[in-house]
């Protein structure tokens, strides 16, 4: 096993490069995906390998080539299409919802749709109201998508190449904030070993980051890294879990459960919206299965209101760190 | 042929908008070199700047008033001085400051005056179907005022365009659709991503007057866009006015535009719509003392409206709760903290 150490912007593009070179079908489009090569460098090195052909540049016409993505994968290609941000999903969403994620149950299975379509989320950098979303919880809650957030470079590395193996459409979350990218300084963490050769991480496996006996953080994304960092800074003091979803669909409930289950006390740590979202699901999952073992709860989640431009008004609103150092202390024993 | 006064204004407002974005351009810098940290600095955040688009600004504007709605995209900030916004609350938000137009909430991709009927906003093209709503809304109340919403070339392939174009169309609405074409989506080339090279054709489809301005010269632009304006003050229905302009400072600010041949840029920057109505001005008797006052004047103001912004406070953290609603439903808090103080069992 290599030991090269990578962006997670560059483990994607690994998995996609080495799909593309086995697979005549895969294919990759979007807006500004070729000389750009991506606005998050989501596909650098593509077009120079690939040429226009298998890496097209769209017209900002989010319908049409996400609906055509649909309609290739239907005829049995697996395209790659990039939504270049996930708030940028109400332009396109009917045939997001509507094709993508329903023709395969319409059709009883006769039809399938091996897509990805991926997308950046998250703020972080002030982008205001419009640019900054993650909207986990919209597309999981849609049935028919199954809904990926990678946090390290190896986890999306083996996410990606799940991704565009898999039969069904897979919507595929990448945060700014982790890619590595020269004008947006990533966090520790998500720049990782990864294997030069291909291999996969199946849907539904959670990963346990740090383990611990007090206090469970379930999150995904940016704030697996800010979990460790609470946790980092709570050690000594609480011994914190923190527990990587991964895959929203499928959700590794059992993952939750088992944890919870050993220490007693959940914080859920979400950069979406938290009302009708991933806080109150996995709340309900561990209430359903596991009550009597659950002796403390605490939800971090963006409140219910559009991210604000000014630094202080994003900082209060987005999960900090501090944030879950306080939800964690306030349930340890 | 716009009258001495109209030039006059015209000037005021491209030199009032060229200097702005200089002046952003460098305070947006401040602390974000020599490594570009977008997260950096004193202003938060993307900006677009629009140097290089202020001619279709100002030859449309000319013929608005405070009562005639604009909508502008995600480069708005040329669109708004000529419409005039308020100069001081407009660099207040792009500096996320508390007294800025939306109180640091929106952004310099979300300014809203409602005073001058001005809004902007940050999703390609989403911008238009409002227009033609406020088109609407003046139609049925009888009112002689129009709507223009401008949009860049790039946005001519989106849905929201073509859609308003047949809404406007089939209600016959007083409203234009000003496209600003400087050639380039972010990094995609026109003739990559769009079928014609004059964009302005699409309203043939929806036999809506069009046409294309292919040069970015503020009287010719004020010529055109007197046309489809007065047609639709006159309840004539809508036009498409599609306008050349030059993209001289990139996409957004960091954009180091490695995509772009190196003769292209130097292209906008030698074709300088400012320089073009100078020459006009020099014909119609307005000289280089007279237009080098309204300049000096327009810049007293662009580095007083800065320097005022600069200090004003940023918004209280707590802000960030407030303005979900007008009509903010009873019994639910509009103030909760990020954790939710604790639900033990």
């Amino acid at each position: 096993m290599s030991e090269r150490q990578l962006t997670m912007s560059r483990a994607m593009v690994d998995a996609i490069a080495h799909e593309m070179r086995e697979d005549e079908e895969v294919f990759v489009m979007g807006e500004d995906v070729a000389d750009y090569e991506g606005i998050f460098d989501s596909t650098t090195g593509l077009r120079e390998e690939f040429g226009y052909d298998r890496v097209m540049d769209t017209p900002i016409s989010e319908t049409a080539f996400i609906g055509a993505g649909v309609g290739a994968a239907q005829a049995g290609m697996r395209p790659v299409v990039e939504l270049m941000f996930s708030d940028f999903f109400g332009v396109a969403m009917d045939q997001i919802y509507n094709n993508m994620a329903k023709n395969t149950y319409m059709s009883d299975g006769t039809v399938s749709v091996p897509m990805t379509l991926m997308m950046a989320v998250g703020g972080t950098y002030n982008d205001a109201a419009q640019h900054s979303q993650t909207l986990y919880g919209t597309f999981a809650h849609l049935p028919g998508m199954k809904v990926v957030v990678p946090s390290t470079a190896y986890d999306a590395k083996g996410l990606m190449h799940n991704a565009i193996r898999d039969d069904d459409p897979v919507v595929y979350m990448f945060h700014k904030r982790l890619m590595g990218l020269g004008w947006m300084p990533a966090p520790d963490g998500p720049k990782t070993a990864v294997p030069a050769e291909d291999y996969t991480i199946p849907f539904g496996s959670a990963d346990v980051k740090r383990e611990g006996e007090d206090v469970t953080v379930v999150t995904l994304g940016l704030h697996v890294h800010r979990a460790l960092a609470a946790a980092e800074e709570l050690a000594g003091e609480v011994d914190v879990e923190v527990l990587d979803l991964r895959t929203l669909v499928p959700l590794d409930t059992e993952a939750v459960l088992a944890s919870v289950r050993k220490t007693g006390n959940l914080v859920v740590v979400d950069e979406d919206y938290r009302s009708f979202g991933l806080t109150g699901e996995i709340t309900a999952r561990v209430a359903e299965s596991a009550l009597e073992d659950l002796a403390g709860l605490e939800r971090v989640a963006l409140p219910d209101v559009p991210i604000p431009y000014a630094r202080p008004l994003e900082d209060e609103v987005l999960p900090q760190t501090q944030d879950i150092v306080d939800a964690a202390r306030s349930l340890s024993p | 042929m716009p009258t001495d006064q109209q030039l006059r204004r015209m000037y005021e407002w491209m030199v009032t908008a060229r200097y702005y974005e200089e002046r952003l351009q460098e305070e947006y810098l401040v602390g974000k070199e020599p490594a570009f940290d977008i997260s950096a600095g004193p202003i938060p955040g993307e900006l677009h700047l629009a140097a290089g688009h202020e001619a279709s600004a100002a030859g449309v504007v000319a013929h608005l008033g405070d009562e005639d709605t604009v909508t502008a995209p995600h480069r708005p900030h040329h669109i708004a001085i000529a419409k005039g916004v308020d100069l001081e609350r407009m660099t207040a938000e792009i500096f996320g400051r508390e007294p800025g137009l939306g109180s640091g909430k929106g952004g310099h991709m979300h300014l809203f005056d409602p005073d001058v009927n001005f809004a902007c906003s940050g999703i390609i093209a989403e911008g238009v179907p409002p227009a033609v709503g406020a088109a609407l809304a003046e139609k049925k109340r009888n009112t002689d005022n129009v709507a223009v919403a401008f949009l860049g070339e790039g946005a001519v392939d989106q849905g929201a365009f073509l859609e308003s174009l047949n809404l406007a169309a089939v209600q016959d609405l007083p409203v234009v659709f000003v496209i600003e074409d400087n050639d380039w989506a972010i990094s995609m080339p026109k003739e990559r991503i769009t079928d014609v090279a004059d964009a302005s054709k699409r309203g043939a489809g929806h036999d809506i007057p069009h046409e294309r301005v292919g040069h970015d010269d503020a009287v010719a632009v004020f010529e055109a866009a007197r046309d489809a304006i007065g047609r639709a003050r006159d309840d004539n229905g809508p036009t498409v006015l599609e306008v050349q302009v030059h993209r001289r400072m990139g996409h957004f600010m960091g954009d180091a535009e490695g995509y772009r041949p190196e003769d292209d840029v130097a292209a906008a920057h030698m074709r300088d719509s400012i320089e073009r109505l100078e020459a006009t001005m020099d014909d119609a008797g307005i000289g280089r003392e007279e237009r080098d006052g309204i300049r000096n004047d327009a810049e007293s103001r662009v580095d007083a409206a800065i320097e005022w912004a600069k200090d004003q406070p940023e918004p209280d953290p707590t802000a960030a709760y407030e303005s979900v609603f007008t009509n903010p439903p009873s019994g639910v808090t509009d103030t909760e903290p990020a954790t939710n103080g604790g639900e033990r069992q």
